[in-house]
């Protein structure tokens, strides 16, 4: 680990006014940042720790909920609002990781968390997103946890959290503030496929400082479910995770579907194409699987994991499958 | 090269004539092995205690006055050579001591390599730090010693190197095409042809042949290496290590910094778990050279990654077993040939052919073994080294006979149980397989499995069962001496310098002991972990309990002679023969007249003597040489696989084992089952991912390496035969490694028997059974 100073941000005013220094990073509950560090990928200056920060979850009248960011992975799981209203979240957290991290992880940490990319974390490897220009040795080494959506010649990875699939399902809001002032953005909109600069993981502005995550009021997301698939049980990251939201009228359509991808793009992959596909449609497993197809229909094999186009298929018509038979 | 079966050899034709003959043919078994007394009864660990109090002192946790910590920098190419290497930056942080690489570091011999004497512990015979050469991508080559071990990780990072590479042998298909034959394989010929059955499998009315293929594993005991280290002013080198052969380690530190073996002393009373990893490295090479540079005692503990760099695993095979059966069921032929990736400088072919030799009765045998060399960490003895994977190939081909025969598999191996070891013909010592079939297939409830795969479903899940044999040599090793001290208080210390990696080596000693001395467990103690102690022989190949059981048999005997000496006159026992006395109650007494009796408090009391001890050295294993004796089981596994994902999970496992006498079923179990699930991470989720372009290891992190974690673990069920082997002493066996053994194909069957697809590259991940569910 390289040398750092510490600051422990008092307010948000006082956090972004010490976050927009160059070489300063954020800290949450440090569950990826201090890995990263301890590997010497991140080497920040300063760390502003904002644990302290709105810690808070709020149920507003407009039905919405408000998450601070600095509330742990568990405290939002456990949260009687979330279990109720909005399971697919709670299920998407408990899913990751182990109960030792998900108590310290915060919600704005596990946002910005990095890929698990192997070659990402061996600096002896060639990175585009640790050295820009590098290469990328994943292209054609172990990739079999990597991206079939959105990739591109310079980074084939993945980003690894369960949360965010849920959050991009269930049209999450992200609440940002930095000096200059104070802003929203759609979670799906967040992140950023790789393009020519993986290195640029978000649009987020120099200092900018996840304060919250607004779930907006969604009375059909009471019948969603999060699936992950993995290599063992527990405590490995997705292969391919599956989040949906499904409301079907009372005539066996589709009335309104929310569908997001873990473990196969760069970012949360909110599946449009699929929902516009299944939207009006009866849930039947025939639309099920034609609007899987459609959303992966770009979808690009490398060496290791050209399984993973199988494998989403068949977990996006299954998922869908159980919600519909939920409601019947 | 010299091998372990050849000095054991040359030093059995001199010691023919002193070995006891209760172990060989005509002579009388152990008389503790029908015994039921502390041997036999579910005893607590006796370290238990401290460990869970965190008051049991680990390697990395020794303290000493003026400690530095070091630091380790890896190569990052296969092969090659240093060209640049800048340590001014490393030296200049803050609280470095010293930066040690090749050009600074002591001269040192090589390490002498396990197997080339039958003291050796080094892992590889590759000179340490001597100079520019790169031999594996991770070797180290630099030590960073500073104040704390912050200081030391950073100034690590500081180190500046760039490399000459030269073309490395990383691909192991490329050097499996190159492949050649060993000298030995663990001092077993690498082959063994008896009749032609190339032939008889061409001819056979049934035949199977398939290949076989299992992955690189690495080590993951719960304690990474570690070693605190220093010298003292007369020149003694003191380490405290985490080792499974500590007096090999200090024989062959000897050997490399030129020192008497009684100049060093190791020390290492608690293990956190070894299974074939905790041997000599470079690891505690470096620290003990950068202590004598720097003059201060320095401590190196291994990061994860550091576990994955430094020590090798289980290494790469590519196995073919043939089966060629006749109608009736029995084998005209059994193949089992293959290659095992290996370094030039190590000596651990991976011994997958050995099941073979011993487990089925057939008419003709092809048993070959190869090695492809790879640059690489050294490969290494890990649980079971060669019967576990050798087990999943020779034991899915019997399953794929069997089906392919329309018998059971448990029916077919009924069939081709042999009367004598198939290739020595010697008698076996003790064999109760089919028994331990029996009982497990009915408490497992084996006739429940429809031999028709695919036959059951649940929702989304295929249900199969499968079942394997398990089979493990049993070994005892030479060498080992143990000293009993009996006080005037009538307490016994057992010292041996042995080893507790936490599997209840002091425990069951203690047992052993205690009955040998007719002495309540209290009345004992085992003094282990410790060179200055009596020496041991390693913790490996499931050797130590008998190993050194033999040596305090020796020793008491020993004992029971010195006490003879000091009764007088006056004592019961006056006049009475060694061979007239038992120990019982605390004391001696003839054999049959029970008025015939003294205490051991009153044995001393009466000489005036405080003490009284013996020392005595276990006489050699010839048993294993008239007899073939081997552990043995049978593995039962349901698994259900998920027909959307192909997601494997084991729902029951049931391990039935024949192992001689069980000494501790509490500590058994745990053995067993420990050694199950380690299996189960062979078989469905461990896999090391060595990068052929580059030859480095690209998942060394416990969050990518996956070993089985809770929720991949079932109930395990274990049960046992308990029958003695008249030939071993206590009639146990060690049992720290067929816990593995034949887990990887009891797995694969069952996905078979689940999803009617056969997995023959482990590990069995989704990705394989996608496509047939």
């Amino acid at each position: 680990m390289t040398p750092f100073s510490y600051a422990r941000a008092g307010d948000t005013t006082a956090a972004t006014h010490l976050g927009v220094a160059a070489g300063a990073k954020y800290l949450g509950g440090g569950t990826n940042l201090v890995d990263l560090m301890r590997e010497t990928i991140e080497r920040p200056d300063t760390l502003v720790d904002v644990t302290g920060l709105s810690r808070t979850i709020e149920e507003r009248g407009d039905g919405s909920l408000m998450i601070g960011a600095a509330v742990r992975n568990t405290a939002v799981a456990e949260h009687r609002a979330v279990r109720e209203r909005y399971p697919v979240l709670a299920r998407a957290i408990l899913a990751g990781a182990s109960g030792q991290i998900r108590n310290m992880a915060t919600v704005g940490g596990n946002i910005l968390q990095r890929t698990r990319c192997l070659y990402f974390y061996d600096d002896a490897a060639r990175c585009n997103k640790r050295t820009p220009g590098a290469g990328c040795d994943a292209i054609d080494g172990f990739n079999r946890a990597h991206a079939i959506l959105g990739a591109s010649p310079t980074c084939v990875a993945t980003h690894p959290s369960d949360m965010c699939v849920a959050l991009a399902a269930l049209g999450a809001v992200v609440h940002l503030e930095n000096a200059t002032g104070a802003r929203t953005m759609p979670l799906v909109d967040l992140h950023r496929l790789p393009a020519g600069r993986p290195e640029v993981e978000t649009l987020l502005e120099p200092g900018e400082l996840i304060t919250a995550i607004e779930l907006p009021q969604l009375p059909c997301a009471v019948r969603s479910t999060y699936r992950k698939v993995r290599d063992r049980a527990s405590y490995s990251f997705a292969l391919v995770s599956v989040a949906a939201v499904l409301d079907r009228s009372d005539d066996g359509m589709v009335r309104d579907v929310r569908l997001a991808l873990g473990g196969v793009a760069h970012k949360p992959w909110r599946a449009f194409t699929a929902e516009a596909a299944l939207r009006g449609r009866p849930t039947n497993e025939a639309c099920f699987r034609a609007a899987a197809e459609a959303e992966l229909a770009d979808a690009a094999p490398l060496r290791d994991n050209g399984f993973k186009i199988e494998l989403t298929r068949r977990t996006i018509v299954a998922v869908l499958n159980e919600l519909a038979g939920e409601a019947a | 090269m010299t091998t372990i079966r050849d000095a054991a050899q040359k030093i059995m034709q001199t010691a023919i004539g002193l070995a006891p003959e209760r172990w060989l043919p005509g002579g009388t078994p152990d008389p503790l092995i029908g015994r039921h007394g502390a041997i036999g009864s579910s005893v607590p660990r006796v370290d238990g205690p401290r460990k869970v109090k965190g008051e049991a002192p680990f390697a990395a946790e020794v303290p000493a006055r003026n400690m530095t910590y070091a630091a380790l920098v890896y190569s990052t190419i296969a092969r090659g050579h240093i060209a640049t290497l800048e340590t001014d930056a490393a030296q200049a942080a803050p609280g470095v001591v010293l930066v040690m690489t090749y050009r600074n570091a002591p001269r040192m011999a090589p390490p002498a390599v396990f197997m080339s004497d039958p003291r050796a512990a080094g892992a590889s015979s590759l000179p340490v730090m001597q100079d520019d050469a790169i031999h594996w991508n991770g070797e180290p080559i630099a030590v960073i010693l500073a104040e704390t071990q912050e200081q030391a990780d950073h100034a690590a990072t500081l180190v500046r190197v760039t490399y000459t590479e030269e073309a490395a042998s990383t691909s192991f298909e490329y050097a499996a095409a190159h492949a050649h034959r060993p000298d030995n394989v663990l001092g077993e010929p690498a082959v063994i042809e008896i009749g032609n059955a190339e032939a008889a499998l061409a001819e056979a009315a049934h035949k199977i042949d398939r290949t076989y293929h299992t992955p690189r594993y690495s080590h993951a005991a719960i304690e990474p290496h570690a070693a605190t280290v220093w010298w003292e002013a007369d020149g003694q080198l003191i380490v405290h290590d985490a080792t499974q052969m500590l007096n090999g380690t200090r024989w062959t530190l000897a050997g490399i910094f030129g020192l008497k073996e009684e100049q060093i002393r190791i020390l290492s009373p608690f293990v956190g778990g070894g299974f074939g990893g905790k041997a000599l490295w470079n690891h505690q090479i470096l620290a003990i050279a950068a202590s004598r540079l720097s003059g201060r005692p320095v401590r190196v503990a291994l990061s994860r990654e550091g576990v994955f760099r430094v020590s090798g695993g289980r290494t790469t095979t590519r196995q073919r077993v043939a089966l060629g059966a006749r109608a009736d069921g029995t084998l005209s032929a059994l193949i089992h040939t293959g290659i095992a990736a290996m370094t030039a400088y190590n000596n651990c072919p991976e011994q997958f052919s050995f099941p073979a030799r011993h487990l089925y009765a057939a008419g003709s045998f092809k048993l070959e073994q190869k090695v492809a060399d790879i640059d690489m960490v050294a490969n290494t003895f890990m649980r079971a080294p060669g019967e576990s994977v050798g087990t999943f190939a020779l034991e899915s081909a019997i399953d794929e006979l069997a089906d392919d025969m329309g018998l059971d598999p448990i029916e077919l191996r009924r069939r081709i149980e042999p009367a004598k070891d198939p290739t020595s013909d010697h008698p076996f010592s003790s064999r109760h397989l089919l028994d331990a079939y029996a009982r497990g297939a009915e408490r497992f409830g084996w006739s429940a499995r429809s031999p028709t795969p695919r036959a059951r479903r649940e929702g989304e899940w295929l249900i199969g069962m499968g079942v394997a044999t398990a089979t493990y040599p049993y070994y005892r090793m030479p060498g080992g001496t143990a000293r009993i001290t009996l006080t005037r208080a009538g307490h016994a210390c057992v010292a041996m310098a042995s080893h507790e990696m936490g599997m209840g080596t002091a425990t069951v000693q203690v047992q052993a002991t205690a009955d040998r001395l007719g002495l309540p467990l209290t009345h004992v103690t085992f003094a282990y972990g410790d060179t200055a102690l009596p020496p041991g022989t390693i913790a490996g190949g499931s050797s130590q309990t008998a190993s050194i059981a033999a040596a305090v048999t020796a020793a008491g005997e020993k004992l029971v002679s010195a006490l003879l000496k000091l009764v007088g006159n006056a004592s019961p026992l006056a006049g009475l023969k060694a061979g007239d006395i038992v120990a019982r109650d605390g004391g001696l007494g003839h054999r049959a007249l029970a008025d015939r009796f003294e205490s051991y408090v009153s044995i001393l009391s009466r000489a005036n003597r405080d003490q009284v001890s013996a020392e005595a050295e276990a006489p050699m294993p010839l048993e294993v040489q008239k007899y073939a004796m081997h552990s043995y089981g049978a593995q039962f596994c349901e698994v259900r696989v998920n027909a959307v994902t192909g997601e494997t999970r084991v729902s029951r496992f049931l391990g039935a084992f024949d192992t001689g006498r069980i000494v501790n079923p509490r500590t058994a179990a745990s053995q067993f089952r420990g050694g199950i699930i380690m299996g189960l991470g062979l078989a469905l989720t461990e896999e090391t991912l060595f990068d052929e372009r580059t030859g480095r290891i690209m998942n060394a992190s416990l969050a990518e390496y996956h070993v089985p974690v809770h929720l991949d673990v079932p109930e395990i069920d274990v049960i046992w035969t308990d029958t003695p082997d008249p030939r071993a002493p206590l009639g146990a066996h060690g049992i720290g490694e067929i816990g593995i053994t034949g887990v990887g194909a009891a797995v694969a069957n069952a996905v078979y028997n689940a999803t009617g697809r056969r997995i023959r590259d482990l590990p069995i991940t989704l990705d394989k059974l996608l496509g047939s569910t």
